[in-house]
């Protein structure tokens, strides 16, 4: 009976998708379900999904749906040590119905990773969310916040917080930075980010993300202006002296 | 039987009383459970040979495709003297003809297929061999022809049935070779007298008689094989007495029959393990090194990539690329639990590291969840470095073939030595739909070529009115297909046995025939069906009323997204079809079978088929084998598999097709976890039952380059559908075909 309550609950919580990709290997351990859910806040210059921005589009499910449709793949997930990853846009927008998924996911036993900016105040739900999953993948924009809010339109203060409260309560997490040529690159900032990052004990993995303007056809079929329009794509070697910057492995 | 080439094996069941190669192989092979590390490169000798080739290869190339050709000796197993590439650096010898990459001519099948074929490349057919063909000695698409029907010959000139292998050889029979290597063909001759002495009935029915003549084919056969092989100084009588003896008397057996036949597909079986037993035994005699067990591998696997045949451009437009499908089936578990996989199985597909990428042999992994991890990620390697290797499931097709079974052509299994199939190409599912809408009518001609009845008239398609008339249609359809697959094998038995592969099955009432139809055009048809469905498809037709396009108003579920409304159409039309086939007597009593499969003809059948209720635009290629139409599928690419999963191998056990492309970087970020994604994938894939898998690992780019600048890229392989092909052999519009389709990019 409860069960059956609560289904109708979910029939009227509905989340907003952009889209699906069923063979995720980026993001994530393992194969990764990756739903991308729609809306974000941010305005990254080199945003990749540029059309995932508008919160009111995508296409509703309800979380019976969405799992019903991840469930089909538990054969790649077991064999491979993957899951589900949650990207966007932006998925800690939609934090109540998170809270409707993210259980169910688990009692499926799928692994969940939440791919985000970390741009949000620590309410109470967004801890228990925070709880609810198994992994993050972290985008620290840049450490230097005047260059972080030039490029992506806020402050990093939130994000570093966020990064620190994973710490705090020991949640695993990827840490990750786009590097843009000129803009994300500049060597005091990435030493700071070594600092800080060397003050977090959960941190799996970092991953240096090469810029690459190969979602810029997103933001001209949406009729914007694409305003990394003189960055090059940062190449291997680029990539490399970041690593080495910031002492990583290659 | 006893021999002393047999020492030191163990003797143990069956095998040694009657022809039994899986017993020998139970008893004999070792399995293998560690990793690649002990593999050996390329001797100088090889590495030299095969340099020889790479220059061969290149003339042939820069000579427009064939380098040779002998026009006026009809081939057969010992038609040629002896040939060699360079005979002190080959360890293991034969060529088709008497020298490397010469064509020869095989007119039993047909002589005015062969006088194209030679002019095609600026040859001519000797006129004394034209006289006999012409006048003397009939072929099999003489046979053919002679007793087509009209509604056969219309079907097939109006493209509702494709590539029918009535004007070329139909291949897909797999000679067990194994059995010239170990009991030697006087043992092999011997067996075949008894089966005369069985046939030697009271009743002397026309089923008794074909048999016995055909006995007879096959023991002149193998005495032709026997000459052959003596030509190159070897005595292949008795059995072979050591790994290289193994090796080469196996390859005189491939290399009869590739003399004899010009089939479609002359696929090789399943021979590497069977090879290790003589390998292992050599090493344990400390007669054999890992370097010289490689540099046999090599040299053989060298031999397998010459073989040619000379084809005709309509062949080429269907089966692109040249290909042979010299198939060779690695790998597997076998019923007791033990792998299959031994070390030969490593060193088979090592060849493509010490040789480079190939598209022939046709590798072909068996895979089962339960391979030996070394070997799974061994595979995985191999695959992303040389897009050159596919996959089938072992779990799936172990069930119904047991464990000595292998790959014929691209998907068709079939038990080694105790199975054969008559291929039978595709029937146009999608034209067979648009015939249904347009009362038999054909939507590009106009010409009536099924029976008149009823046309679709109203202005948006009812989904129930269009079911129904395509359940007739595809009644139709399965009637004249099977008519034109009964008239072909007859005539190609008459008229063009294949006596030598033949004589390397059992007796002819325990051999299983398959009669191996297929589908093209499976996913246009789903989602037409789905639009019609789920959509508004409004009908355009020209002032004859013909059905010549469709407006499709509003979204509707594609095929390839896991979608079960649209796939459960696609499952139907697969069930539904072949109940109908099975409603028709076959040739020889053999089994029906369906495959979805369209190798590279996909092209070819688009560009026959007109504007489809899906918003396909007429002439466009439809998606290759089972895979969506490109730019179908936006779930990414396990959506696709698990799409294609669902059709049920049940019905279309002669295999379910599915190329996949991807980039080397949305496989992963490193080469460890690119492995892990590619084996995950593959365990993924055969868990939800799927049956066959080609794998690609490449991007556009590189693709684009090699479109420009073939000549950087000689060794460029890349999978079609159920076979590889060195990409710049491919004809542009294919060549465009291959890079417009998704290649699974997200990052």
């Amino acid at each position: 009976m409860t069960d059956h309550i609560k289904d109708n609950n979910s029939q009227i919580l509905k989340g907003r998708i952009h889209s699906f990709e069923s063979f995720g290997a980026v993001d994530g351990p393992g194969i990764r379900f990756v739903v991308f859910f729609q809306g974000c806040a941010l305005r990254c210059k080199y945003c990749h999904n540029r059309d995932t921005w508008t919160v009111n589009a995508g296409k509703e499910y309800n979380s019976d749906e969405l799992i019903s449709k991840i469930s089909r793949y538990k054969n790649y997930f077991t064999v491979s040590g993957g899951g589900v990853t949650l990207s966007g846009g932006e998925p800690l927008l939609q934090q109540d119905f998170l809270l409707d998924l993210l259980p169910k996911l688990k009692k499926q036993g799928i692994h969940v990773a939440i791919d985000t900016s970390g741009s949000f105040p620590l309410t109470d739900k967004l801890k228990e969310i925070i709880d609810l999953a198994d992994l993050f993948l972290l985008d620290i924009k840049c450490i230097n916040d005047d260059i972080c809010t030039e490029l992506v339109g806020v402050s990093n203060k939130l994000e570093l917080e966020f990064a620190r409260y994973l710490s705090d309560i020991n949640k695993p997490v990827w840490i990750r930075q786009v590097l843009v040529p000129g803009i994300t690159d500049h060597e005091d900032d990435l030493l700071k980010l070594k600092d800080f990052l060397a003050t977090l004990k959960n941190v799996k993995k970092v991953e240096i993300l090469a810029y690459h303007d190969l979602g810029r056809f997103k933001w001209e079929n949406l009729g914007c202006n694409y305003e990394l329009d003189d960055v090059p794509n940062a190449t291997t070697e680029d990539v490399a002296r970041a690593k080495k910057i910031l002492g990583l492995q290659n | 039987m006893d021999f002393k080439q047999w020492d030191g094996f163990n003797k143990a069941g069956e095998w040694t009383k009657e022809i039994d190669v899986r017993g020998f192989i139970q008893a004999n092979y070792t399995p293998y459970e560690g990793d690649a590390k002990f593999l050996a490169g390329a001797t100088e000798k090889t590495k030299k040979l095969w340099n020889e080739v790479l220059e061969l290869y290149k003339k042939e190339r820069e000579n427009g495709g064939v380098l040779d050709a002998d026009c006026k000796t009809p081939s057969s197993i010992n038609a040629y003297e002896a040939g060699y590439i360079d005979k002190d650096l080959e360890e293991i010898v034969g060529l088709q003809t008497d020298a490397p990459l010469k064509r020869a001519i095989m007119p039993n099948g047909g002589i005015r297929i062969v006088e194209k074929s030679a002019a095609a490349y600026g040859y001519k057919v000797d006129p004394e061999t034209e006289y006999i063909y012409h006048n003397l000695r009939k072929t099999h698409n003489d046979g053919v022809f002679e007793v087509y029907t009209p509604d056969i010959r219309a079907a097939r000139s109006s493209h509702l049935l494709t590539g029918l292998p009535d004007g070329y050889g139909r291949g897909r029979i797999i000679g067990d070779y194994r059995r010239v290597a170990l009991y030697g063909v006087d043992a092999l001759i011997a067996e075949k007298k008894v089966e005369l002495e069985i046939l030697d009935t009271d009743e002397f029915t026309e089923d008794v008689i074909r048999n016995r003549e055909e006995i007879g084919d096959q023991i002149k056969a193998l005495n032709d094989l026997k000459a052959m092989a003596e030509k190159y100084g070897f005595d292949i009588s008795v059995p072979a007495t050591n790994a290289k003896e193994a090796i080469q008397w196996l390859y005189f057996g491939y290399l009869g029959a590739v003399k004899d036949q010009n089939g479609a597909a002359m696929s090789l079986g399943r021979t590497s393990t069977f090879l290790d037993i003589y390998i292992e035994r050599d090493i344990e005699n400390g007669t054999l090194t890992e370097e010289q067990a490689q540099e046999l591998m090599d040299q053989f696997i060298i031999k397998l990539r010459l073989v040619r045949f000379l084809r005709a451009p309509e062949y080429n437009e269907l089966f692109s690329g040249d290909p042979v499908w010299v198939t060779e089936s690695i790998g597997g578990m076998g019923i007791d639990g033990r792998t299959l996989v031994t070390k030969n199985s490593f060193r088979v597909l090592h060849t493509l590291d010490n040789l480079g990428p190939a598209p022939e042999p046709n590798l072909t992994v068996l895979w089962s969840n339960n391979l030996p991890q070394g070997f799974k990620n061994y595979c995985a390697d191999i695959s992303i470095r040389t897009s050159a290797i596919q996959y089938e499931n072992d779990d799936l097709m172990r069930i119904t073939l047991g464990d000595d079974y292998g790959i014929a052509c691209c998907v068709s299994a079939m038990k080694i030595g105790k199975q054969m199939q008559f291929f039978g190409a595709r029937a146009n599912l999608a034209k067979t739909l648009l015939y249904a809408i347009n009362g038999g009518r054909d939507e590009l001609s106009g010409k009536q070529v099924a029976p008149k009845y009823e046309p679709i008239t109203s202005e948006y398609l009812d989904y129930d009115e269009v079911m129904e008339k395509f359940d007739v249609m595809m009644d139709y359809v399965a009637k004249i297909y099977i008519k034109a697959l009964n008239a072909i094998h007859y005539m190609h038995d008459k008229y063009s046995y294949e006596a030598l592969e033949m004589a390397l099955h059992d007796r002819d009432q325990d051999i299983l025939r398959t009669m191996a139809c297929g589908i093209a055009g499976l996913s246009v048809a789903a989602d037409s069906l789905s639009a019609i469905k789920y959509a508004k498809v409004k009908v355009i037709r020209d002032e004859t009323g013909l059905a010549v396009d469709y407006e499709v108003e509003g979204d509707f579920p594609k095929y390839g997204n896991d979608d079960d409304r649209v796939d459960q159409i696609a499952v139907d039309v697969v069930k539904s079809f072949l109940r109908k086939l099975e409603k028709h007597h076959t040739y020889r009593g053999s089994k029906h079978t369906l495959s979805i499969l369209t190798i590279t003809s996909n092209v070819v059948y688009g560009k026959n088929t007109g504007n489809t209720p899906d918003g396909r635009r007429a002439g466009e290629p439809f998606g290759p084998g089972a895979n969506p139409l490109h730019g179908r599928d936006a779930n990414g690419a396990l959506a696709v598999m698990n799409t294609i999963a669902k059709l049920p191998y049940e019905y279309s056990e002669d295999g379910i097709s599915f190329t996949f492309s991807i980039t080397p970087a949305a496989l992963g970020k490193d080469e460890n976890t690119k492995v892990n994604n590619l084996v995950s994938m593959l365990d993924g894939y055969f868990k939800q039952t799927g049956h066959h898998i080609n794998v690609n690992v490449f991007n556009r780019e590189l693709l684009l380059d090699a479109m420009d600048h073939p000549e950087n890229y000689p060794q460029l392989t890349i999978r079609v559908s159920g076979y590889a092909v060195n990409f710049i052999k491919l004809t542009r519009e294919q060549q465009l075909d291959v890079i417009n389709r998704t290649i699974h990019e997200r990052i």
